[in-house]
C-alpha cells in the first residue's frame, strides 16, 4: 500500500503540471495582470520616462534629455528633502523598534489582557492619516490643547511653528500610528518561540534579562529585519501626514521626498523634475528593501514576509 | 551555565548591566504596554467628547474634561455639510475595487498554484512580488498621465483603477499562500469526480480560503477607504470627494470650530470601526501568521 501510493502521487504530478490542465488555469491569472500592468507596471516605466522630458502636467511632453535631471539635481530643494526623509525614517525607526519589541514580549507572555489590548492597540491603524493629522493639530493647539487640558507649561509649545519641533511631532504621530501595529508582529513572533527553550535556560539558572537577550532576540532576528524593512521603505512614501499636518513647514523643514514630489509636479506644475525625484524615491526603497535583506542573512523569504 | 548553548547563539556571555537586572523585563514591558495603551487612547478619547461639546464650552472648559451639556449640534452642521454625499463617494469607490480586486487575485493565486511549473505564470507570479515594492507615491505623476488620456480625470473610476491594480501583488501573496496550504488530494478528488478548473476554484479553494479573504478584504478596504494621494491628485470638482479629501477641507471651512471638526472625524471613522468590530478576529490572526514569521 505504502510503496505504491507515491509513484501514483509522482505520475499524476508532471502532468497537472504540463499537460493540458495546466493550460486551463492559465486564463485565471490574465484579468489580475492586465489591471497590475496597466496601473503598476506601465506607470513604472513611465515615471523613468517621464523623467527625461519636459512636461507641465497639461500640454504636451516634450522629450529634452537630461535638462530634467539636471534641474532636479542642482535643486537645492532635493539635497534637503533627502536628509528631512531620511531624518525622519532613521530616527521614527529608532524609536519604533524597541519600544515595539517590548510590547511584542509583554503581549506574548500576558494570556489575561491580550485580547483587549490588541483590540484597542489597532485602533489608530483604522484611521486615515488625514483624520490623524487633523485630529493632532487640534490638539497640539498650544492655547486650547494638550497643555493646557493636562496643565503642564511643557506641553504648550508651539509644537507646528518651531523646525526642530515639527519634526518631533512627525516622529510621534508615525509612532502612535504604527508601534501597535509593529508590536502586534513582534507579539506573533514571540508566541512562535518553543517554550521548552525557555524551560531550558532557566533549569541553567537564567534570568529574564538573560533569556530576553540570548532566546528572545535572536528567535526574533527575522521578524525585526520584516518589521523593520516595513517601516523604512513606508517612511520613503509619508505622504498624506505631513501633507496634512504640516505640509512641509514650518518654511521646508518638513518636506520630504514624497511631498517635495508632490509640490515640484502638481503645484510647480514641473512634471519632468518631479519624476526624477520619483525614480530616486523607487531606488532608495528597492536599495534599502536590499540591504536590510542581507543584512538578516536569508534569501528572498525575509522579502516577501517583509511587505 | 552551559545555557545558551541551548538558543543556539554562539556567544555565551553576555555584558549585563546592572541597570538592565534591576528592571525587571517583563514588568517594564508590562508598564510600557499599559503607558502605550495610555497614549493611543488620548487622542481617541479627545476627539470623542469634543465631537459633543459646543464650541463656547469647548474655548472655557479644560480640553479632556467631558462636555457639561453635551449636544448634537456639532453632527448636524457636519451632515448639513454634504457628508453624506462625500461617504457614497467613498462606499462607491471602496467596493467598486475591492470586489474586483479581491476577485481577479483570488484567481490569479489560484492559477499560480496549481499551475506550478508553468513558465508564464511563474514569470507572473515574480512580477507581483516586484510589484510589493512599487510605492504608489512614486508612480502617481504616470498615473495622473494615464487617467487624463483615459479622460477619466475627476471621476471616482480615476480612484478605482489604480487602486484594483496597487491591492493586487499583497492579495496574490496572501491568498495563494494559503491556496498553497489546500491538501493536494482535495484537488485531486476534485479532479477525479469530473469537476472542471472553475469549479475547482469555486467549490473547493473559495471556501476554504474564507479566512483569507476576509483579511485581505478588510486589509485592502481600509487602505482604499483612507486613501488620500489618489483622490487628491486624480480629482478637482466637491461632487467627487472621497471622506479623507473632505475631512481636509472640513479642517479649512470649519476653521476654530473645533467640535465641528471632531464630529466630522468621530463621524467618518464610526463606520471603519463597525467594520473592524466584525472582522476583527480574521484581520488580526490573518495579519499576524502572514506576518510573524
Amino acid at each position: 500500500m505504502t510503496t505504491l501510493a507515491p509513484p501514483a502521487v509522482r505520475v499524476q504530478e508532471p502532468t497537472t503540471a504540463k499537460g493540458g490542465r495546466s493550460g486551463s488555469v492559465v486564463w485565471m491569472a490574465i484579468p489580475a495582470l492586465l489591471m497590475f500592468v496597466a496601473f503598476g507596471i506601465i506607470p513604472l516605466l513611465g515615471v523613468i520616462a517621464l523623467s527625461f522630458t519636459t512636461w507641465d502636467g497639461i500640454g504636451d511632453i516634450h522629450p529634452s534629455g537630461l535638462d530634467s535631471w539636471t534641474a532636479a539635481l542642482k535643486d537645492p530643494g532635493l539635497p534637503h528633502a533627502i536628509w528631512v526623509t531620511f531624518e525622519i525614517m532613521f530616527i521614527s525607526w529608532l524609536v519604533q523598534t524597541p519600544i515595539s519589541i517590548m510590547i511584542g514580549v509583554f503581549l506574548a507572555a500576558t494570556k489575561k489582557y491580550r485580547g483587549f489590548l490588541a483590540v484597542l492597540y489597532f485602533i489608530p491603524l483604522l484611521l486615515s492619516s488625514a483624520a490623524i493629522s487633523i485630529t493632532y493639530k487640534a490638539l497640539l493647539d498650544p492655547n486650547f490643547g494638550l497643555g493646557a487640558g493636562f496643565g503642564v507649561d511643557w506641553l504648550k509649545q508651539d509644537w507646528l511653528g518651531d523646525s526642530k519641533l515639527a519634526i518631533g511631532v512627525l516622529i510621534f504621530v508615525v509612532s502612535w500610528q504604527y508601534i501597535p501595529f509593529h508590536s502586534l508582529i513582534y507579539q506573533g513572533a514571540v508566541r512562535q518561540i518553543p517554550t521548552s527553550m525557555y524551560e531550558a535556560s532557566m533549569i541553567d539558572g537564567a534570568g529574564r534579562v538573560r533569556q530576553f537577550f540570548s532566546i528572545t532576540l535572536p528567535q526574533i532576528k527575522y521578524t525585526i529585519i520584516t518589521s523593520s524593512t516595513l517601516m523604512v521603505v513606508g517612511s520613503l512614501t509619508f505622504f498624506d501626514l505631513i501633507y496634512v499636518l504640516t505640509g512641509g513647514g514650518p518654511g521646508d523643514s518638513t518636506r520630504a521626498l514624497a511631498l517635495e514630489m508632490y509640490q515640484k509636479g502638481f503645484m510647480a506644475n514641473l512634471m519632468g523634475p518631479a519624476s526624477c525625484i520619483a525614480v530616486i524615491l523607487v531606488l532608495s526603497g528597492v536599495v534599502l528593501a536590499q540591504l536590510l535583506r542581507r543584512l538578516g542573512g536569508r534569501g528572498d523569504e525575509s522579502m516577501q514576509e517583509g511587505v | 551555565m552551559a545555557t545558551v548553548s541551548v538558543s543556539g547563539t554562539p556567544a555565551p556571555t553576555r555584558r549585563r548591566s546592572p541597570l538592565a537586572k534591576l528592571l525587571r523585563l517583563n514588568l517594564f514591558g508590562g508598564a510600557l504596554g499599559w503607558v502605550w495603551l495610555f497614549i493611543v487612547m488620548i487622542p481617541i478619547y479627545w476627539i470623542v467628547i469634543t465631537s459633543f461639546k459646543t464650541q463656547a464650552n469647548y474655548f472655557i472648559t479644560n480640553t479632556f474634561a467631558p462636555p457639561s451639556d453635551p449636544t448634537f449640534a456639532n453632527y448636524k452642521e457636519v451632515i448639513d455639510n454634504e457628508i453624506v454625499r462625500y461617504f457614497l463617494n467613498s462606499v462607491i469607490v471602496t467596493v467598486g475595487a475591492i470586489v474586483p480586486a479581491v476577485l481577479i487575485s483570488f484567481m490569479a493565486a489560484y492559477a499560480i498554484i496549481r499551475g506550478i511549473g508553468n513558465r508564464f505564470l511563474r514569470l507572473t507570479n515574480s512580477m507581483f512580488l516586484m510589484g510589493l515594492a512599487i510605492p504608489l507615491q512614486a508612480v502617481i505623476i504616470p498615473v495622473y498621465l494615464i487617467i487624463i488620456r483615459l479622460k477619466l480625470y475627476d471621476t471616482l473610476l480615476a480612484i478605482v483603477l489604480p487602486s484594483i491594480a496597487f491591492a493586487i501583488p499583497l492579495s496574490v501573496l496572501v491568498l495563494s499562500n494559503f491556496i498553497r496550504d489546500v491538501p493536494k488530494e482535495l484537488f485531486e478528488s476534485m479532479r477525479m469526480d469530473g469537476a472542471t478548473e472553475w469549479g475547482t476554484l469555486w467549490r473547493l479553494a473559495f471556501p476554504l480560503t474564507r479566512p483569507a479573504l476576509v483579511t485581505v478584504t478588510i486589509y485592502n478596504a481600509l487602505g482604499i477607504w483612507n486613501g488620500f494621494l489618489l483622490p487628491l491628485v486624480l480629482t478637482q470638482s466637491p461632487d467627487q470627494r472621497t471622506i479623507p479629501l473632505a475631512l481636509v477641507n472640513f479642517q479649512g471651512q470649519f476653521g476654530v470650530n473645533t467640535p465641528a471638526i471632531a464630529a466630522s472625524v468621530t463621524l467618518t471613522t464610526i463606520p471603519i470601526v463597525l467594520l473592524y468590530a466584525i472582522g476583527r478576529r480574521q484581520l488580526l490572526s490573518g495579519l499576524t501568521a502572514g506576518f510573524g514569521k
